[in-house]
């Protein structure tokens, strides 16, 4: 069955349009990229998956039923700077927050919740960190902790917005292995990234978003220039299409060849 | 003067307010100790002080009527800090405004509203710096449970403000009930504010939320011994402060927000790991958060095996 299911989305932020007809499908296995410029929508589609904006029209389904928050199918992994570091938690306490919605008011995490929490650290490879307090976690290890705070509520899917921002080239390159791996394991992943190459390497689709979904395909599928010009708003001279891989001389040759 | 003349005191039945302001010290330092972990940890000192300052028109009322002031001084600052929950809800203006309108409102209707009362100036003392004397019997009662209400609320919370506090988007999308733990926190923070008006008074009841909070802050990183170190130091220093304050014929709340702001400092020298000298031992050894820890993530690999490893397309 899909995991996720968006079928023509249509969100308003203050009475302005912000996404328009989004379709959008995430499968078992797959780790898919969402894509693209500031104000493309990105958060705001992670958010309406997630049931916490209102949509205007359209339909949003987590393995086959209308999302809510609260179900707990869904695991979300926010930007870094959206979670209170100097909190005085450690990597466990940390994760096993993460089950705070399941295990229910007025409970304590019992031994299913614990093991839960040991699981999803063991997935992140953080085993050797349990008992550090976050504040000592350098950017990356910060980062595997959010999503195996995501990974304890044993979610259908996770919801990942740019886990690569502020990050060094190894310490993403570890960060895509975990999320390819993870995908792998039976957990699909959806993310934002503004890391292009990263996004092209790791995932296994991608979904060029700009209020609406421009493409979406497999990386080595979006060889038109075309569809990045109109997702990111820019010139065939970009250095963003060379960066894709995007073969900009033969468009241009072919162009001049139209004109000349 | 001796403790063991201290003690004697205590137990004089001519002074049976001392007792009484003693018990009642200690007991809402020991609340707001706890209570205030969550004001230090989430930032919310100003929250505190506006809460002092919104429950005064309430207890400005209770005297003039001769009511209680536990519970007038509670009205007044819950409604305030409903108000203030409500209106931040619309994002227009911020939270810090909103309660830098409303708070100081509250304090200025306080304020009119006393001046109508007979014994006008006294009354205002008392209520801005605390007094050990002439306090009810039902006072003693009123806080007693009152503390442990608040106590048991926020065990009971516990972990739904943990991760509200950690991280509120991710608590929303789990489906915890967001607005309503804040209010139950702002809730909280007002009776414990309320309760301890009467020894420490209106203005330097802040610091007995703040302070041995952010000492117990310093001195662990584990919330569950800074909730337990936090209203150690508080009620201690309570208890220190009244003996002072009896000795020396000094004013009860400034002795004892003075001997918990002593306990902050000596925390923030000395503290195990977070204290000015144990900092200055640790820096030839490098800056804190680049420790490293066996994992790939701090070694740099060079750019030319990068680009091999991974070529680009």
């Amino acid at each position: 069955m899909t995991a996720l299911a968006v079928h023509d989305l249509d969100v308003d932020l203050g009475g302005r349009p912000v996404l328009r007809g989004v379709r959008l499908h995430v499968d078992p296995g797959e780790l898919v990229g969402l894509i693209g410029p500031n104000g493309a929508g990105k958060t705001t589609l992670l958010r309406a998956v997630l049931g916490l904006i209102r949509i205007r029209s359209g339909q949003v389904l987590v393995d086959g039923v209308p999302s809510r928050p609260g179900r707990c199918a869904i695991g979300y992994v926010p930007q870094r700077h959206e979670f209170a570091w100097e909190f005085p938690i450690s990597v466990q306490e940390a994760v096993l927050s993460g089950r705070t919605g399941r295990i229910g008011l007025l409970r304590r995490p019992g031994a299913a919740d614990w093991r839960a929490t040991a699981e999803a650290i063991d997935r992140v490879r953080l085993g050797d960190l349990r008992r550090r307090p976050v504040a000592e976690l350098s950017g990356g290890q910060r980062q595997r902790v959010l999503v195996a705070r995501a990974l304890a509520s044993q979610p259908a899917l996770l919801l990942l917005d740019e886990p690569f921002t502020g990050l060094d080239m190894p310490t993403q390159e570890l960060l895509g292995e975990l999320f390819t791996g993870l995908a792998a394991e039976g957990t699909p992943l959806l993310m934002t990234t503004h890391d292009l190459i990263g996004a092209m390497d790791a995932c296994s689709r991608l979904v060029l978003l700009n209020r609406r979904v421009i493409a979406e395909g497999k990386p080595a599928e979006l060889r038109d220039p075309q569809l990045w010009m109109r997702t990111f708003g820019i010139s065939e001279r970009s250095p963003l299409l060379r960066l894709v891989g995007v073969d900009t001389a033969a468009v241009a040759a072919a162009s001049s060849e139209g004109t000349g | 003067m001796p403790i063991t003349e201290f003690i004697a005191d205590l137990f004089n039945p001519d002074l049976a307010f001392l007792p009484k302001a003693l018990l009642i010290a200690v007991m809402s330092s020991v609340v707001c100790g706890v209570v205030g972990c969550y004001v230090v940890l989430r930032g919310m000192a100003f929250i505190g002080d506006a809460v002092a300052h919104a429950v005064f028109p309430g207890l400005a009322v209770a005297f003039v009527l001769q009511g209680s002031l536990v519970l007038g001084g509670a009205v007044a600052g819950i409604v305030t800090a409903l108000l203030i929950a409500v209106f931040a809800q619309r994002r227009r203006i911020k939270e810090d405004s909103l309660i830098g309108v409303f708070f100081v409102a509250a304090f200025a209707l306080g304020i009119v509203i006393i001046s109508q009362a007979p014994g006008y100036a006294g009354s205002l003392q008392q209520f801005l710096f605390g007094s050990i004397t002439g306090i009810p019997d039902r006072d003693l009662y009123t806080v007693g449970f009152t503390g442990l209400a608040i106590l048991a609320v926020l065990f009971l919370l516990h972990k739904e403000l943990v991760a509200v506090s950690l991280d509120r988007e991710s608590a929303r999308s789990v489906g915890l009930p967001v607005f309503w733990l804040d209010i139950v926190l702002y809730v909280l923070v007002t009776l414990a504010v309320v309760i301890s008006l009467q020894t420490i008074g209106n203005i330097l009841v802040l610091a007995l939320l703040i302070t041995p909070a952010a000492a117990a802050r310093l001195l662990t990183d584990r919330l569950g011994v800074m909730m337990l170190l936090a209203p150690v130091i508080g009620g201690g220093s309570a208890l220190v402060g009244l003996y002072l304050s009896w000795s020396y014929d000094l004013p009860v709340g400034g002795t004892v927000v003075l001997v918990a702001t002593g306990v902050f400092l000596l925390a923030w020298v000395f503290a195990p790991r977070h204290g000015l000298l144990a900092r200055r031992r640790r820096e030839p050894a490098g800056e804190p958060h680049r420790e490293s820890d066996g994992t790939p993530e701090s070694q740099v690999t060079p750019v030319s095996a990068e680009v091999d490893e991974r070529p680009m397309g």
